[in-house]
C-alpha cells in the first residue's frame, strides 16, 4: 500500500509528465491562456490516460510480450511481438478518445461542449502515449499501473492549471514585446520546473 | 535529326515544374526560421526539450524525425485522394507509427547505447505534433514533391532548434561537445564549475525561451504570433 502511494506522490510531483519530462507540452503551451480551458482539458486527460494506460497494459501483458500468446495456443509461447507495440498503443489509444468521445456526447452533452475539440486532441497528447510507453519500459504490473497513470494524470492537470493561473496574471505586466506570449511561456514553465525539482527525493 | 529533335525537351521543360522552383525551394527553407516548427509553429516541443541534455541524441532524434516528416508526407500525400476524410487521422497515424517503428528498429540493432538514453522518445514521434500537422497542414493539399520537401525542410527546422540547445546545454553543462573535452583544465583549476542547471530539464526551457525573444528582435514580423 505504502509503495502504491509513494509510486502515486513520485508521479504528480517527482516526475511530473510536464516539468520532469516535458510530455504534452503542446496542448500545455496552446490551451494554458485561461483557467477555465485549461481545467477542461486537464479533466479530460486524467480520464483518458486512466482509461488506455491500463488497457495497453492488457494489450502488452496478454498480445504483445514474449510468450503472451501461449493462452491460445502453446507453439505460440515463443512468439514476441514487442516491436508492434507503438501502432498497438496508438491505435488503442486513439480508439478509446473516439468512444468517449461519442459516449460523452450522448449522455453528458453540457460535459461534450464544453472539453469541445480538446478531446479529438487528447489522440496526440504526448503526455498519453508517454505514460503507456513508461509502463512497458519499467514493467510495472496492472496495479502498478493504474496508479501510476492517474498520477501522470493529476500531474498533468496541476501543471496546466498552474500555468494558467499564472498567465492570466501576466496580461496585464509590461513584457518585452519580442518576448511577450511563447517566449515568457517557455521561461515560466522552466521556473515553475525549477519549483517542483525540489520535490526530488521526497519519500512516503 | 538532331534541329528536329532539340525543341521537344524544351517545351516538356515549360510544362513540368522544375525540381527546385523558386517555390520549392521557399518551402524547404522556411521551415528554419520564418515558419520554424519549433519556435513560431510551437509543435512538436515535448521531444525537443527532453533529449537535449548532450549534442548526440539530439543530432540521431533530428535525422529520425526528418526521416518520419519526410515519408509520411510523401506516403500521405501519394494517398490523399483516396482517404476518406472522416478516417484520416487513423490512417495518418498507422503510416507514422509504421515509420516510427522502422526507425526505432535500426536504432536498436545499430546503436543500442543511443537507443536506450532516447529511451521513450523516438516512440514519441509518433505523437510529435510536427509530423501530424504538417500532414495535416501540407501533405493533405500537396502533390508528393513539394510535399517530400517540406517534410524534410520542417525536420531539419526542428533539428536546427535541438542542436542549438543541445550546444548550449552540453558545453555549459558537463564542459564536452560530442563527448570530447571543450573546456580546457586550467579553467577548472582556476575554480571553473560545470552549470549544473544546464543538466536539469527547466534549462532547455530558458534556452528556447530566449532563442525565441532573440529570434523575435531580430525578425519583427513575428512578434504577437501566438
Amino acid at each position: 500500500m505504502e509503495h502504491l502511494l509513494n509510486l502515486l506522490i513520485k508521479a504528480i510531483f517527482v516526475e511530473n509528465v510536464i516539468f520532469a519530462f516535458f510530455l504534452g507540452m503542446c496542448s500545455f503551451l496552446a490551451v494554458s491562456k485561461k483557467i477555465k480551458t485549461a481545467f477542461g482539458l486537464g479533466l479530460a486527460v486524467i480520464f483518458v490516460m486512466v482509461l488506455t494506460t491500463p488497457l495497453n497494459y492488457l494489450v502488452l501483458t496478454y498480445l504483445l510480450k514474449e510468450g503472451a500468446l501461449s493462452w491460445i495456443h502453446p507453439a505460440l509461447a515463443k512468439v514476441d511481438l514487442t516491436f508492434l507495440a507503438f501502432i498497438l498503443f496508438i491505435s488503442v489509444i486513439a480508439g478509446a478518445v473516439q468512444i468517449v468521445e461519442m459516449v460523452v456526447e450522448k449522455f453528458t452533452p453540457a460535459l461534450y461542449n464544453s472539453l469541445g475539440i480538446f478531446l479529438p486532441l487528447i489522440t496526440v497528447n504526448c503526455s498519453i502515449l508517454g505514460t503507456s510507453l513508461f509502463m512497458q519500459e519499467r514493467e510495472y504490473n496492472f496495479v502498478e499501473t493504474a496508479v501510476f497513470s492517474l498520477g501522470s494524470g493529476i500531474g498533468f492537470f496541476l501543471a496546466i492549471v498552474l500555468l494558467a493561473a499564472i498567465r492570466e496574471r501576466l496580461r496585464y505586466a509590461n513584457v518585452p514585446e519580442p518576448l511577450q506570449g511563447l517566449g515568457l511561456a517557455m521561461i515560466i514553465t522552466g521556473l515553475m520546473g525549477m519549483a517542483f525539482l525540489s520535490f526530488s527525493g521526497i519519500q512516503l | 535529326m538532331a534541329v528536329e529533335t532539340a525543341p521537344a525537351p524544351v517545351i516538356e521543360k515549360q510544362k513540368k515544374e522544375p525540381l527546385f522552383s523558386k517555390k520549392n525551394i521557399r518551402t524547404l527553407r522556411d521551415p528554419l526560421d520564418d515558419n520554424n516548427p519549433i519556435t513560431v509553429q510551437v509543435l512538436g516541443i515535448c521531444s525537443a526539450l527532453a533529449v537535449t541534455v548532450q549534442v548526440k541524441p539530439a543530432l540521431i532524434m533530428a535525422l529520425g524525425v526528418t526521416f518520419v516528416a519526410a515519408f509520411s508526407n510523401l506516403i500521405i500525400s501519394l494517398l490523399r485522394h483516396s482517404i476518406p476524410t472522416r478516417v484520416r487521422i487513423i490512417v495518418q497515424l498507422i503510416v507514422i507509427a509504421t515509420l516510427v517503428t522502422i526507425v526505432d528498429q535500426v536504432l536498436r540493432a545499430y546503436m543500442f547505447d543511443v537507443s536506450k538514453k532516447l529511451s521513450v522518445f523516438v516512440g514519441l514521434i509518433i505523437t510529435n505534433c510536427i509530423i501530424m500537422g504538417r500532414l495535416e497542414a501540407f501533405a493533405l493539399a500537396n502533390k508528393p514533391w513539394p510535399s517530400f520537401l517540406d517534410g524534410i525542410g520542417n525536420g531539419v527546422g526542428y533539428g536546427l532548434i535541438l542542436v542549438v540547445v543541445a550546444v548550449f546545454r552540453e558545453v555549459l553543462g558537463s564542459g564536452t561537445l560530442l563527448g570530447y573535452q571543450v573546456i580546457p583544465q586550467w579553467l577548472y583549476d582556476m575554480g571553473y564549475e560545470n552549470n549544473g542547471l544546464m543538466v536539469l530539464p527547466p534549462a532547455a526551457l530558458f534556452i528556447i525561451g530566449l532563442y525565441i525573444w532573440a529570434q523575435r528582435s531580430w525578425n519583427k514580423k513575428l512578434v504577437n504570433v501566438s
